[in-house]
C-alpha cells in the first residue's frame, strides 16, 4: 500500500470508530434516523458558514454545522411535541426541507466553488491525502486525519467521561431524571456530539458513510452482545473492519470509496446478522426448529401418559394412531418424533405400540405442571 | 402573462410542469398513508435504496429507458422495503436502525455501481446521477407518459382497494380478525409507496423525495379529519408544490427544480400549520385568548355581583376597583371592566366606582349559580 492509500485507510478507519460510537447510543435511543437527518440538515449551516468565511477549511464550518444538527433536532421535537405531526412526519419534514435550502444556496451562489453537490453526497476522500495540514511550514499529514482524529478523541472522552450518565439516560430516562440527571441536556449534549462528528466524517467521507456508519455497525453489534460497554467496542471495531473491507473492495474495483465502504458496512451487518450466536437469523431458525421437535415430543410423552392405564391404552398407543385421527401429525412427522423420543428414551417401541419409560412420565407430568 | 403562455406552448416547461403535478399528486395520495401508518421514513429509505436498482436495470440492458430504469427502482425499493420488514421481525434491531441501516447500504451499493459504470461505460451513461438530485429539466415525452400510466395504476389500485387500506390504517388488529389479509394488504400498499416514489425520483432525485412524501400529507392533516378529504387534499398540495416549483424553477435563474418543489411542498406546510383551522397554531392561539379573556370576565362579573347582591338594588350599588382587584384572579381588572362595559353589562360612575347594568346582574347571577351548581 502507498503512503496515501494509507492515509486514506485511517482517515476512514477514525470516522467508523466515531460513528459507531454516537451511533451505539442514537440506536439505543431509537433516533438512528436523526443520524440521516441530522447529516443531511447540516448541509444550509456549512453553506452559510463558507459564504461568510469564504474559506472550506474554516473551523466555523464545522460549529455552524453542528449548530444547524441540533436546530434540526429541535425544530423536529418542537413539531412533534406540538402535536400536530409525528416524530418520524416531523423528521421526514425537516431534514429535506434544510437540504433543499443549501442545494439551492450552492447551485445558486457557489456553483464553480470548492463546495460541490456530488462531493457533499459522495464524499471525496480519495482526494483526502492531498489536502494536508501544515502547521508552521511542515506538513503533519492531511487535514482530515486529523479532524476525524480529534472528533473521535472528543466522543471517546464524552463517553468514557459520561459513562453512567448516558447509560442511565438511555435505558431509564425516567429515573436519570428523578435523580436529577436532566435528560434534556444529556439528549442535546449527545445531538451536539452527533452533529459535530457528522460534519467531521461529512466532510471527509461524504453524507451517505455518515449513516452507513453511525447506524450499521451499532446495529451489527446490538446482535452481539447485551453489555453497552461491549456494544461499544464491538461497534467501533466492526466499524473500522467495515471501512477497511469497504476501502479495500474500492481498490479492486477501482470504485467509489464512500459506496464501497457502505457496502462494506452492509456486508459485515449481513454476515452478523446471519451467524450471531443467539440472535442471528441461522441461530434463532435452528432455535425455532429444535424447539419445534422438543415441543412434539413432550406432546407425544403427554397424549401416551394421558391414556396410560385407561381402557383404550393399547389402541392409542399404536404409532398408526397418533397420526391423521388422534394428535393430527403426518406419518413423517410421528415417525421422526418417535424417532427422537425413542432416543432420549422417553419411551420405548416394541414394534406393535408405545410404552412410556419412567423419563418419559417425569417429563409429561412436568409440562403437565408448568 | 407569459408563464401561462409558456406553461401552454413551451414543450420543455409544460412536460416538467405537468410530470411534476403528476408526481405530486401521486406521491401526495400515497404519501397520506405513510405518515398514518407512521412509516414517513420508509419513504425516505425506499427512495434511496432505488439507487442501486437504477444502475443495475441500467448496466444489464444497457437502456436508458424510462420504464425500464422505473422498474429496477420499484423492484430495488421494494427489495429494501421487505428487507427492513426481515430484520425488524427477526431480530430485536428496531424500525429505525433497521431504515437508517437498509437506506445507507442501498444507496452506498448505488454509488458504487455508478462509479463503476461511469469509469467503464464512457459517456454514454450520462444522465444516471441526475437521479440523485432529480434534473426535471431533462424530463421528455416519454418521461411523462411513464410517469402518467404509472402514477395512474397506483392511484386505481388505491381507490380499489380503498376501504382495505382504510382499516389497515386506522385498526389493523380488527381488520385481521375480521378475516383480511393483513400481511398482503400491508405489502401491497407498500408496493403501490415504492412505486409511487420511484415515478418522482427523475424530478426531485432520491435525497429529496421522502418531503414528497410527508409533506403534502403533513399539510392536509393540519385542514381535514376525514381520510377522503385527507387523501385528496394532499394530493392536491402535491400537485400544485409539483406545477408552483416547477413554474418557479423555470423563472429564476440558477434554481434547481427538484428543491425548489420541496421548498414550496415545505412552504404549504407550514402555511399550513399556522392557519389551518381548529389544528392550526393561529386558530389555537386565538382559542386561548378568547377562554382566558371568558374566565378573566366570569371573575370580575361574579365579583362585582356578590358586592352588588348584598343591597337591595344591585344596579344602584357601585364598588371600587381596587375591592374587586381583590377578588379576582388574574391581572387586568381595569381592562376587564373596560371590556364588560363595553358588552354593555357594568358601566363606570363618574366618581371612577363601577356597578352592574340590569343585564349585568343577570349575567352575573348565572355566572356565580353556575359556579356553585358545579362545585
Amino acid at each position: 500500500m502507498s503512503a496515501p492509500q494509507l492515509e486514506i485507510l485511517a482517515i476512514a478507519v477514525l470516522a467508523a470508530v466515531g460513528c459507531s460510537l454516537v451511533g451505539v447510543f442514537l440506536m439505543l435511543r431509537r433516533l438512528a434516523m436523526l443520524a440521516d437527518a441530522i447529516s443531511h440538515a447540516i448541509l444550509p449551516g456549512l453553506v452559510v458558514a463558507f459564504f461568510l468565511t469564504g474559506n472550506v477549511s474554516s473551523p466555523w464550518l464545522i460549529l455552524a454545522a453542528a449548530a444547524t444538527g441540533v436546530l434540526t433536532v429541535a425544530l423536529v421535537e418542537m413539531l412533534s411535541r406540538s402535536g400536530r405531526l409525528k416524530e418520524d412526519a416531523a423528521m421526514g419534514l425537516v431534514f429535506p426541507a434544510l437540504f433543499a435550502v443549501g442545494i439551492v444556496l450552492i447551485t445558486r451562489y457557489a456553483g464553480n466553488v470548492h463546495l460541490d453537490v456530488d462531493a457533499v453526497l459522495l464524499g471525496e476522500l480519495a482526494f483526502a491525502p492531498f489536502d494536508r495540514l501544515i502547521i508552521g511550514g511542515t506538513d503533519v499529514g492531511p487535514r482530515h486525519l486529523w479532524v476525524m482524529g480529534i472528533i473521535t478523541l472528543l466522543n471517546l472522552a464524552v463517553i468514557l467521561t459520561f459513562f453512567k450518565e448516558l447509560k442511565l439516560a438511555t435505558f431509564d430516562a425516567g429515573l436519570a431524571a428523578s435523580l436529577g440527571l436532566a435528560p434534556a441536556v444529556i439528549h442535546y449534549g449527545l445531538m451536539t456530539l452527533v452533529s459535530i462528528t457528522a460534519v467531521g466524517a461529512f466532510d471527509a467521507v461524504g453524507l451517505v458513510l455518515v449513516v452507513a456508519l453511525m447506524v450499521g455497525p451499532a446495529a451489527a453489534a446490538y446482535l452481539l452482545t447485551d453489555r453497552l460497554s461491549v456494544l461499544l467496542g464491538v461497534a467501533a471495531l466492526l466499524g473500522a473492519v467495515s471501512a477497511a473491507l469497504g476501502y479495500a473492495l474500492a481498490i479492486v474495483l477501482d470504485a467509489s470509496i464512500a459506496g464501497s465502504i457502505a457496502v462494506g458496512v452492509g456486508a459485515v451487518f449481513t454476515l452478523v446478522f446471519l451467524l450471531a450466536p443467539n440472535r442471528g437469523l441461522l441461530a434463532v431458525m435452528t432455535r425455532r426448529r429444535r424447539q419445534r421437535w422438543e415441543f412434539a415430543q413432550t406432546m407425544l410423552t403427554i397424549h401416551l401418559a394421558q391414556h396410560e392405564g385407561s381402557p383404550d391404552e393399547d389402541e392409542e398407543s399404536c404409532i398408526e394412531h397418533l397420526h391423521g385421527k388422534h394428535v393430527g401429525w403426518t406419518a413423517r412427522f410421528t415417525e421422526r418424533v418417535v424417532a427422537l423420543a425413542v432416543n432420549r428414551q422417553l419411551v420405548t417401541n416394541d414394534g406393535r405400540r408405545l410404552w412410556l419409560t419412567s423419563a418419559g412420565r417425569q417429563e409429561a407430568g412436568r409440562a403437565l405442571a408448568r | 402573462m407569459s408563464i401561462f403562455h409558456d406553461l401552454v406552448f413551451d414543450y420543455t416547461l409544460r412536460t416538467v410542469a405537468l410530470g411534476s403535478a403528476a408526481l405530486g399528486l401521486t406521491t401526495g395520495a400515497l404519501g397520506a398513508f405513510a405518515v398514518l401508518r407512521r412509516q414517513s421514513l420508509l419513504g425516505d429509505a425506499v427512495s434511496h435504496a432505488a439507487l442501486p436498482g437504477i444502475v443495475l436495470a441500467f448496466m444489464l440492458t444497457g437502456a436508458r429507458t424510462p420504464l425500464i430504469l422505473v422498474l429496477g427502482a420499484a423492484l430495488a425499493g421494494w427489495a429494501a422495503s421487505l428487507t427492513v420488514m426481515l430484520i425488524v421481525r427477526t431480530t430485536r434491531i428496531k424500525m429505525d436502525t433497521a431504515l437508517g441501516l437498509v437506506l445507507s447500504v442501498f444507496f452506498g451499493l448505488g454509488l458504487l455501481l455508478l462509479s463503476v459504470i461511469q469509469r467503464s461505460a464512457g459517456a454514454g451513461q450520462a444522465g444516471l446521477d441526475r437521479f440523485l438530485f432529480g434534473q426535471a429539466a431533462t424530463l421528455v415525452g416519454d418521461d411523462l407518459k411513464t410517469m402518467a400510466a404509472l402514477g395512474a395504476l397506483v392511484l386505481l389500485g388505491l381507490m380499489l382497494l380503498w376501504k382495505e387500506f382504510k382499516l389497515l390504517s386506522f385498526d389493523p388488529d380488527f381488520a385481521g380478525a375480521v378475516g383480511l389479509p393483513v400481511r398482503a394488504l400491508d405489502i401491497t400498499l407498500t408496493s403501490l409507496l415504492v412505486v409511487a416514489i420511484v415515478i418522482g425520483l427523475q424530478t426531485v432525485g432520491v435525497v429529496l423525495m421522502s418531503a414528497m412524501i410527508v409533506a403534502p400529507a403533513a399539510a392536509a392533516r393540519q385542514w381535514t379529519d376525514r381520510l377522503g378529504k385527507l387523501v385528496m387534499l394532499a394530493g392536491l398540495f402535491g400537485a400544485v408544490s409539483g406545477l408552483v416549483g416547477a413554474v418557479i424553477s423555470s423563472l429564476v435563474p440558477r434554481m434547481p427544480t427538484g428543491p425548489t418543489i420541496i421548498l414550496v411542498v415545505t412552504a404549504i406546510t407550514l402555511v399550513s400549520l399556522l392557519v389551518a383551522p381548529n389544528r392550526g397554531v393561529i386558530s389555537e392561539w386565538l382559542r386561548t385568548q378568547r377562554r382566558r379573556r371568558r374566565i378573566l370576565d366570569d371573575s370580575v362579573l361574579a365579583a362585582l355581583y356578590r358586592l352588588a347582591s348584598q343591597h337591595p338594588d344591585p344596579t344602584t350599588a357601585p364598588h371600587n376597583l381596587e375591592v374587586v382587584r381583590t377578588m379576582t384572579v388574574g391581572a387586568g381588572v381595569r381592562r376587564t371592566l373596560r371590556h364588560l362595559a363595553d358588552r354593555g353589562l357594568v358601566q363606570a360612575d363618574p366618581d371612577g366606582r363601577w356597578r352592574l347594568t340590569a343585564e349585568g346582574v343577570t349575567a352575573g347571577r348565572a355566572v356565580v349559580d353556575h359556579a356553585e351548581v358545579s362545585s
